[in-house]
């Protein structure tokens, strides 16, 4: 499928989606949004996708939405509807599917595009990155999802310091924080993302989607209720050809081959 | 026992029957819907059976009525057809109905799902009364089952406007009692059809009828009929045996008499 503003690769069950849009840092526009919606779609379906990764082309990550086209417009720009139909239901499908998702953050993640970072499952970023809120300076609520995955990673307080602040946060702070879960050198990055993301698509995939689905969950349920969910979950897993390998493959002691089923 | 349009298997004591019409997400055409309510009370007649599930595929439990069966119709061909009195056949069926849902349950295909006495859901269950949509309203119990589940208001605010609501939100106002993973929720209806398949036959129908009784009258009259209804129960092999157990502490050992 052709698109023009993120690029699309597959190697070794790893699907990498490239914001290329590098001359405008690879802000989101009309454009970016549905066409991450339409690969989002495909990936959901393409059960030989066993991790996905979501970068971005050039120095920036991505430096949210587009203000240009926002100041273009005639008249005020209608956030609620943006929101509903082109930002959110990318959030909710990078949630929705069973596979791991991995930001991989090569540079400046601002405002949206920060949100588009924390609604991967996993964060690795070059030393060089630098995370921005953005929205307090415009007078704006974080979106797409920050007011959820920021409390959640760093706490209420420090949550709303780095929302209200709206300082950049530095690769190392973000570490620390837990809102990255790994820094490499800029050179390293593609590498050790690469790394990641191939050990990820060799796991038991069905494994790791349902302990998405069952942690994901936990953040709503209680613990009653999450142990049942456990438990149904663990059902399921437990009947796939995966754990029997991962069994056989443990007192045979050798390294187990999953097949993501 | 299976027709073109329902699967239908005895698991132990429990008919599992499922809607199979996966070209058109299960829309409940006219020889759909006569096949399973024959099945339904060929299945209350039979000993065999104790308790029924209802499911239709993950995707689609019945993505609603056909509408292409009556888009043309007059008002007096849908007089005359009369399709959805025949509905009522359901509800005369004695022995519980489990409703396993997953995927879309809108429209009739909800209206279906309320027919039933248990409704459990996947967490990809999709429910909606979206007749407003087609500029008619639900014909097959909706507005009345719907509103005695979940109150007026919300009944209200879903007919009115014909949205979707999710398993989670379907969990909330009362529509369904457990969300359950699409990968789980079959099995974990029949385990509840098998559970109550333990329990006394005569005293399960009792149960269904009597609570079912509710909704049809006032309250003082309610009691007065439930009151019957347990006595009469003591007429049964089944209670004896029950209580009995209970003191000797065993497991009883029904016998449907």
């Amino acid at each position: 499928m052709a698109y023009e503003t993120i690029q699309v690769e597959t190697t070794a069950c790893v699907r990498t989606i490239t914001l290329n849009r590098p001359d405008d840092l690879n802000s989101i526009d009309e454009r970016v949004t549905s066409e991450l919606q339409s690969e989002l779609r495909n990936v959901a379906k393409d059960k030989s996708v066993r991790c996905l990764v979501l970068t971005g082309a050039g120095r920036a990550f991505c430096a949210g939405q587009d203000l240009k086209s926002v100041m273009e417009r005639k008249g005020p720009f209608d956030f609620t509807e943006a929101l509903r139909r082109r930002y959110n239901p990318i959030i909710s499908a990078l949630k929705a599917l069973e596979i791991p998702t991995l930001a991989s953050i090569n540079g400046v993640a601002a405002g949206a595009g920060w949100s588009l970072a924390l609604g991967c499952d996993l964060r690795i970023a070059s030393t060089k990155a630098k995370f921005v809120s953005a929205f307090s300076k415009i007078g704006l609520v974080p979106d797409s999802g920050m007011t959820w995955t920021l409390p959640r990673v760093v706490g209420l307080s420090k949550a709303l310091e780095i929302a209200w602040m709206g300082d950049p946060l530095s690769a190392e702070t973000a570490l620390q924080l837990g809102l990255v879960n790994r820094l490499a050198e800029p050179e390293e990055l593609a590498k050790a993302t690469a790394e990641w993301a191939t050990a990820l698509a060799k796991s038991a995939t069905r494994g790791l989607g349902l302990t998405k689905r069952a942690m994901y969950a936990a953040m709503g349920n209680d613990l009653d209720t999450q142990l049942e969910y456990e438990a149904q979950l663990q059902g399921v897993a437990g009947r796939t050809k995966d754990y029997s390998e991962g069994v056989k493959a443990f007192i045979e002691k050798r390294a187990a081959e999953f097949i993501g089923d | 026992m299976s027709t073109e349009f329902i699967l239908s298997q005895l698991d132990g004591p429990v008919m599992v029957a499922r809607l199979n019409r996966p070209d058109a997400l299960n829309a409940l055409c006219t020889p759909l819907m006569d096949q399973l309510i024959g099945l339904m009370e060929t299945w209350d007649a039979d000993p065999a059976v104790r308790c029924i599930v209802l499911t239709g595929s993950d995707k689609a439990f019945a993505a609603g009525a056909d509408i292409k069966e009556m888009a043309d119709a007059s008002v007096v061909d849908m007089y005359e057809r009369n399709n959805l009195q025949r509905w009522e056949r359901i509800k005369r069926v004695r022995k519980p109905i489990i409703a396993a849902v997953s995927g879309f349950c809108l429209g009739g295909g909800c209206e279906l799902a309320m027919h039933c006495d248990i409704i459990i859901a996947s967490e990809s269950a999709k429910f909606g009364q979206p007749e407003i949509n087609l500029g008619v309203i639900p014909g097959a119990g909706g507005t009345q089952r719907l509103s005695k589940a979940v109150g007026k208001y919300r009944a209200m605010e879903l007919i009115l406007t014909g949205r979707f609501f999710d398993a989670q939100e379907a969990l909330r106002i009362g529509l369904v009692t457990r969300v359950l993973p699409v990968e789980t929720y079959l099995q974990e209806s029949i385990a509840m059809a098998k559970q109550i398949a333990e329990k006394s036959p005569m005293a399960v129908r009792f149960a269904k009828e009597t609570v079912l009784h509710a909704f049809e009258t006032g309250l003082s009259e309610g009691l007065d009929y439930e009151r019957k209804m347990f006595y009469m129960l003591f007429a049964t092999e089944d209670q004896k045996e029950g209580m009995k157990a209970f003191v000797e502490k065993r497991k009883p050992n029904y016998k449907g008499k």
